[in-house]
């Protein structure tokens, strides 16, 4: 009898240890590309899933974190408060990297304070929104990033301007900000495996169509609409090592490599235009211009050395704060006999 | 009401160590120092003493007062009448001296103009402030800290205060800064030796050095909450800045770094972050309990309206933490410098849907420290929200407290397991009543168990952390963790009883919270008046066997809270619902603490009404 060999990672597991529960979301929904994607890139790092939680609010998107990664801790909150929830918990053990998912109802409208706080605090972590530009679990309402003019059923046609998230993440100081399509696997698995190689706060808007409300051909967020304008910024890939890098074919002044902060390497191969990721105004200037021409730009916007993360700015043990031991915690009885003393 | 003019100080002799002082300053003028060396003065002179700041939503230019009271007998509580009042702020003069009694005392900055229709009946002391102040050598900007220490020293002379005791209170006031101290000093000196030239004094007020009370200190229930807090191991707070609660969590700021360094690495072992709002206070207070971390955070009633589904998901996904609610006056902004104690129903109720929470409520600032670290080792071992509800007059006023007590038992981190013990629990599940108490098993984030991680959800979920939608699922969590909160009861602070001297008496008096000296001053004047009662404190809900048996022991139990609505009595009157007809509400709400006279009128009264239909 023969066995189908099972590949393994680097820790010694199987894809299938990466698993989660069933999708109940809709046949064809962008988010399941997304949790899949999620899946593979972890798998693929070839670290424990016991190293990740996972953490969502409410909405198609916060439930999804459900269909991957059983293995890690999840936490699927309240509508716009999981930047909050993620705040808490990083300091309960900094080895433990966070995801946080989200969709554009829950990061752009409702928990939108918070993310431009999280981001400002640096909560080390990565940030997913899966935006598809409309309200799904309470089917068909816009949201803060729907397009002007989107008409939907009982809505009508939308008035408002939609808000850019990866603009919003940038004038937040966030120091990895990128947009990423649910039907290109190939580069969202990149970028994801490259956000959890930064140190601090990384940002990915996904444009993730919802097959039920917001699929018309010509709707921003559609299928059709992503597969015929999307423009890759570059051709994006994360390697484990230096020596990974596959040269081959790289013309000299054609790629960019950057080291990251746990050693591993990204890579950012021109295509047909230059683009500097590591430049704050050229990335504000190509939101501007991309919403101005709809032009669907996809790949790390920007890149910066990351700020002190929110835990370093704290002096705390490099062991994991929820596992240090109650004889630890409590001061002792003559601190407590100086307190009586100054208070006499 | 009590008129002024119904009071008259009893006898002609001195009146010693029984009096209330009133200072009227503008506020942001800095008197706050002067009126902390002279309440700690008289508290170092060993006479019980307490310090209230009545003060107004503003920074700076609007009256502010500062209520002192000495009681030899220990009444603390709030007096309605003033016996002393020292006047700085033209503004408010005249309406200053309303307060007094005839033979009240009057101390005043001779720069302030005097009514035209002043009180005869009053003792007047004018103080050269100005004059005085020309003559000693301080820094400019130091003026009007320095006119204040003046007062300090004039009324000092006056009331009989020794000089050594007001240099010994200056020099710890200001322990390491020998110059600071030493020009404080000077002034009030200069003031002491003034009036010891100048006024002949006409006035009762008097005071006598008593033995010093070695057990007690002398401070606020928040600065308490948050040390204590500190002393229960607290690892994470977030928070959003609220007056009154403001302070609880600044303490813990002032103190964190010398307290908490972990003994092993040198590092800290406690954050503290202030964030966007409440929700996010509340949010990532909920992300640290469920991360394993002991964690809290501090606010008022209108955070508690920001942060109530927050606490309701809390509550659902059995997620420790603590919540203090330190009481201003509501609803809507309401008055947010006077104190109340308005939120007990919203938070024993909190939530949408099936909630009810463990409140503990402290009465005096030393159960504030321990209520501190008492409710981390409660939310922790009943994996539930616990609030800890004190009010703006326990928690920013002055208070003579028993010294804090060492925690007596070890820190409780409820039922957290790690890799180990999970591989001894067969078929465990985040959420299955393994123990039969409705407490279940929790692992934490971390734990490199492959069974050890679950999806925690705000939606219904099996005893795995499924999602379900059954019915039967359902009912069994609600009511598993309804069984949880009911088994903790015992494990709460239980009420004190202060009995009458006299055997079974009728009449009960039931109250909570920042009430308790004037309460306690209430039975004392009752029983010298010849009606005898028992007196209880709750100090949680949901209520005891014990509070059951007080009320139906006592014909007639008077609740005396501060809200409109009678909430304590309303939430007893369901709880021991059989006895509810034994329950009498008398509530009072203006913003100010309670004071026993209010309090004995108001029994008397309902005793009269009571009498009649007894007829």
């Amino acid at each position: 009898m023969e066995t189908k060999a099972v590949d393994l990672n680097l820790c010694g597991l199987a894809l299938s240890d990466y698993k989660g529960n069933p999708s109940t979301l809709c046949p064809g929904c962008g988010h399941n590309a997304i949790a899949a994607q999620v899946q593979n890139a972890v798998w693929e790092l070839g670290l424990p899933p016991e190293n990740f939680i996972k953490i969502s609010g409410i909405g198609c998107s916060s439930k999804s974190p459900n269909y991957f990664l059983n293995r890690s801790f999840g936490f699927n909150g309240l509508h716009g408060r999981m930047p909050t929830t993620a705040t808490g918990a990083c300091f309960a053990d900094s080895s433990i990297h966070i995801l946080g998912f989200s969709g554009d109802g829950d990061t752009a409208s409702i928990g939108m304070g918070h993310f431009k706080h999280l981001i400002r605090r640096n909560v080390p972590m990565t940030y997913i929104i899966e935006n598809n530009g409309v309200y799904g679990l309470t089917k068909g309402q816009f949201s803060a990033t729907s397009d002007q003019g989107l008409v939907l059923k009982h809505q009508g046609v939308n008035m408002l301007p939609p808000l850019d998230m990866c603009m919003e993440a940038l004038i937040s100081g966030a120091t990895f900000v990128a947009r990423a399509y649910s039907g290109d696997a190939k580069q969202l698995k990149e970028l994801i495996k490259a956000a959890i190689s930064q140190r601090g706060i990384a940002i990915i808007d996904v444009i993730s169509p919802c097959v039920t409300f917001n699929n018309k051909d010509d709707a921003l967020q559609s299928y059709t609409w992503g597969r015929e304008n999307e423009a890759p910024l570059h051709d994006f890939k994360h390697y484990q090592t230096q020596k990974d890098i596959d040269m081959e074919g790289f013309a000299p002044g054609t790629f960019r490599e950057i080291k990251m902060d746990d050693g591993t390497y990204i890579v950012m191969k021109k295509l047909d235009k230059d683009y500097d990721p590591t430049d704050r105004n050229a990335a504000l200037d190509l939101l501007t211009e991309s919403y101005k021409n709809k032009y669907f730009a996809t790949g790390l916007i920007y890149f910066s050395e990351a700020t002190a993360t929110i835990q370093e700015r704290y002096d705390l043990p490099d062991e994991p704060m929820n596992r240090i031991g109650s004889d630890r915690l409590r001061p002792t009885q003559a601190m407590l006999d100086e307190i009586n003393r100054a208070l006499y | 009401m009590i008129e002024t003019n119904q009071i008259t100080y009893p006898g002609d002799g001195p009146i010693t160590n029984e009096f209330c002082i009133t200072i009227c300053t503008v506020n942001g003028s800095g008197s706050a120092t002067a009126n902390h060396i002279l309440y700690r003065t008289f508290f170092h002179m060993g006479i019980p003493t307490s310090g209230k700041n009545i003060f107004p939503s503003n920074i700076k230019g609007l009256p502010t007062f500062f209520v002192i009271r000495v009681s030899e007998k220990g009444y603390t509580g709030r007096q309605p009448h003033d016996d002393i009042v020292v006047a700085m702020n033209q503004v408010s003069f005249e309406k200053d001296m309303k307060y007094l009694p005839s033979g009240g005392v009057v101390f005043y900055g001779d720069h302030l103009v005097m009514p035209e229709e002043a009180r005869t009946d009053l003792i007047y002391y004018p103080m050269p402030i100005k004059a005085l102040m020309k003559e000693i050598e301080v820094p400019r900007k130091l003026v009007s800290f320095m006119e204040n220490m003046l007062f300090v020293g004039i009324v000092g002379q006056v009331l009989g205060v020794p000089e050594e005791a007001l240099e010994s209170t200056v020099l710890s006031h200001f322990t390491g800064k020998p110059a600071v101290a030493e020009s404080n000093f000077k002034t009030i000196k200069a003031g002491y030796e003034w009036a010891a030239a100048n006024i002949v004094k006409k006035d009762r007020f008097t005071t006598k050095k008593l033995a010093p009370m070695t057990d007690y200190i002398l401070t606020d229930g928040n600065n308490a909450g948050g040390i204590g807090s500190l002393f229960g191991g607290l690892q994470y707070c977030s928070w959003y800045p609220i007056t009154p609660a403001t302070s609880l969590v600044e303490a813990m700021i002032d103190s964190v770094d010398q307290l908490r360094i972990d003994p092993v690495t040198g590092k800290k072992t406690c954050v503290i972050l202030q964030v966007e709002d409440e929700l996010a206070a509340m949010g990532a207070a909920i992300g640290a309990g469920w991360g394993g971390l002991r964690s809290m955070t501090a606010t008022s009633g209108p955070g508690i309206s920001l942060m109530t589904e927050n606490i309701g998901l809390a509550y659902f996904t059995e997620t420790p933490v603590v919540i203090w609610d330190v009481q201003r006056v509501g609803p809507s902004t309401g008055l947010p410098t006077r104190t109340a104690q308005g939120d007990l129903s919203m938070l024993y109720y909190l939530g949408h849907g099936d909630t009810s929470h463990i409140i503990l409520i402290p009465g005096t600032v030393t159960e504030c420290f321990e209520f501190g670290w008492r409710s981390l080792d409660i939310a922790e071992h009943f994996q539930t929200p616990i609030f800890v509800l004190t009010d703006l007059d326990l928690g920013m006023n002055q208070w003579v407290t028993k010294k804090f007590e060492y925690p007596n038992a070890p820190i409780d981190r409820g039922r957290i397991i790690w890799e180990d013990e999970l591989e001894n629990i067969d078929g465990w599940g985040r959420y299955k009543d393994i123990e039969g108490d409705g407490i279940p098993y929790r692992t934490v984030m971390g734990n490199k168990s492959p069974k050890a991680s679950y999806f925690t959800r705000g939606t219904g979920h099996n005893e795995f952390g499924g999602y379900s939608e059954d019915p039967d699922n359902w009912s069994r969590l609600l009511y598993r963790i309804e069984k949880k909160l009911k088994g903790a009861i015992s494990h709460l602070p239980s009420p004190i009883i202060t009995r009458s001297k006299e055997e079974d008496v009728e009449i009960g008096i039931i109250g909570m919270g920042s009430t308790d000296d004037a309460i306690r001053e209430t039975q004392e004047r009752l029983a010298e008046m010849g009606i005898h009662t028992d007196y209880m404190r709750v100090r949680s809900l949901p209520s005891s066997p014990t509070v059951r048996e007080f009320i139906a022991s006592h014909a007639r139990n008077y609740v005396l809270e501060l809200n409109r609505d009678g909430q304590l009595c309303e939430i007893l009157s369901l709880e021991v619902s059989e006895y509810s007809q034994k329950l009498i509400s008398l509530s009072e709400i203006g913003g100010m603490p309670m004071t026993a006279e209010w309090a004995i009128e108001s029994i008397i009264n309902q005793e009269r009404k009571e009498g009649k239909r007894g007829n």
